[in-house]
């Protein structure tokens, strides 16, 4: 033990929470809205889309959840330039850069987990519900909207945010693509300094620490903001 | 007397082996009160479903207010904004405050503004009185004002007619008769209402017509003094001897 050199970890705070860590959870923050955002599309489609739609979503569900993530993030950042060229028509690929093909990569990969938890959301609101919005002469885009929606969020809140911790242990797969995450960030360190049980050591704390900080976060929420029934 | 409900040769099934309506017609027209009534399962709140279009029917044709709900192009959301409908369970939101729960549809469907929906909605929980209730949350109240609310809100928009389906069979028999009261006040005030309830207080109270069913049909349509002197039916003497009896 005596020659373990923590000064190391000291010395180089601001490169790996600046940029790091910053990296780390702007990446985790922007996925998790798109993939709240997108999942929630694909759900209220699987669930109202018509035969067609519904099972083009369960297939992309299915498909998603079959495949390791750290495969999606590779064939992603070789595949996304192709398809920007496709889109745009432009002659050659388009560059995209690491952070934008990780956010795409993650925010396609986490919708098909955050829409399997709108979609029992959804299904765990009393039928009578919309009913009663419908009733009331609301559309079925203004029930979902404004009824039945805002109920799932509110309910699955926890589960919501606790699948983003895991999307947040997940970004670290991104090493992959040589990117400089927190743990890009750490490694480097370690690999330039031949410090790697210290750096690794410390990088796996910040992981826990924050992890754990933002569960007991989730259960305090739990409580606070469960519907009044 | 102008029809607002005009049901007529109605046929429902909710798949094809088993019909939950059948031949069924029935007019509730302006200003009176219809009780419907029968044994659980005979259709009673599919009827009043259908006639929100809720429900599709597969034979026959609904008219309310003057428009066919099978018509084409006819606006079903429009349509329904000027049907009232109570239910069982109250259905009120959640996640919304008492006010917001009248509010909501009378913003977003009648485009009325924000300060016009809240006066509206004021005076109806004055006529309901829970006013002191309006900046609280339904699962604060208990199952009788929540009853009053939902009321509140399907009156807030000003409809041509009100469906009750068992509005007080949910609650605690405490509180059955401060919905009753409600639902009294609005037959006198003149309101055209069809009313699925075995409270036969209610129905001999203010009802015009009753309506027996059965199996899907409707077995008896009879003004309301006929039908407690002696209904023509012996299903419907049958079953009110039993739901009197206790
Ligand atoms: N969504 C549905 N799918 C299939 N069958 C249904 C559905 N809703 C009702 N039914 C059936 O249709 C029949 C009529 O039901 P309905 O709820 O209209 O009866 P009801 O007269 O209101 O009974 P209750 O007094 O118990 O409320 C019943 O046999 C019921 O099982
Ligand atoms: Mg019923």
């Amino acid at each position: 033990m005596s020659n373990f050199d923590f000064d190391i970890v000291w010395q180089n705070l601001p490169y790996l929470f600046l940029v790091g860590l910053r990296f780390t959870l702007t990446l985790t923050v922007l996925a998790a809205l798109g993939g709240v955002i997108l999942g929630t599309l694909l759900a209220i489609l699987r669930q109202s889309g018509g035969p067609v739609l519904s099972g083009f979503v369960a297939g992309y569900v299915n498909l998603v959840r079959a495949l390791p993530l750290v495969l999606v993030i590779f064939w992603f950042y070789f595949l996304v330039p192709y398809v920007g060229q496709w889109v745009t028509g432009s002659p050659r690929p388009i560059q995209v850069g690491g952070f934008a093909s990780a956010l795409i990569t993650f925010i396609v990969f986490e919708a098909a987990y955050f829409s399997e938890i709108m979609r029992a959301g959804i299904a765990s609101i009393p039928r009578g519900q919309s009913s009663a919005g419908q009733a009331l002469g609301l559309t079925h885009a203004q029930v979902m909207r404004y009824v039945v929606l805002p109920q799932v969020f509110r309910i699955m809140l926890p589960v919501l945010l606790t699948q983003t911790i895991v999307l947040f242990q997940d970004t670290s797969l991104v090493y992959v693509l040589s990117i400089t995450d927190f743990l890009g960030a750490a490694s480097k360190i370690a690999e330039r300094d031949g410090r790697l049980v210290e750096m690794y050591t410390f990088a796996a704390l910040v992981y826990f620490v924050l992890s754990f900080a933002a569960s007991r976060g989730v259960q305090r929420l739990r409580a606070r903001y469960a519907v009044p029934r | 007397m102008s029809a607002v409900i005009q049901i007529e040769n109605v046929d429902k099934w909710y798949n094809p082996a088993v019909q939950v309506l059948r031949n069924v017609s029935l007019t509730v027209s302006r200003g009176e009160v219809v009780v419907v009534c029968g044994p659980s399962g005979s259709g009673k709140s599919t009827l009043i479903k259908c006639v929100n279009a809720l429900e599709p029917i597969q034979h026959g044709r609904i008219v309310v207010d003057g428009e066919d709900l099978g018509g084409k192009g006819v606006n079903l959301p429009r349509l329904r904004a000027r049907v009232g409908m109570v239910f069982q369970h109250f259905e009120l939101f959640p996640h919304m405050r008492v006010l917001d729960n009248l509010c909501l549809a009378q913003c977003k469907v009648l485009g009325r503004s924000r300060q016009e929906a809240e006066s509206r909605a004021l005076v109806l929980l004055d006529r309901v009185g829970l006013t002191a209730h309006a900046a609280k949350f339904p699962g604060q109240l208990s199952g009788g004002q929540q009853q009053r609310v939902a009321i509140a809100r399907a009156l807030a928009m000003d409809p041509v007619v009100m469906l009750f389906d068992e509005a007080t069979s949910a609650l605690d028999p405490e509180m059955v008769s401060e919905v009753l009261d409600v639902m009294v006040g609005l037959a006198q005030s003149g309101m055209t209402m069809m009313v699925v309830t075995h409270e036969m207080g209610f129905a001999g109270k203010v009802a015009n017509r009753v309506v027996f069913m059965d199996q899907g049909e409707v077995v008896e349509d009879a003004p309301s003094k006929q039908f407690f002197e002696g209904a023509g039916s012996e299903r419907a003497r049958q079953f009110l001897s039993k739901i009197l009896t206790y």
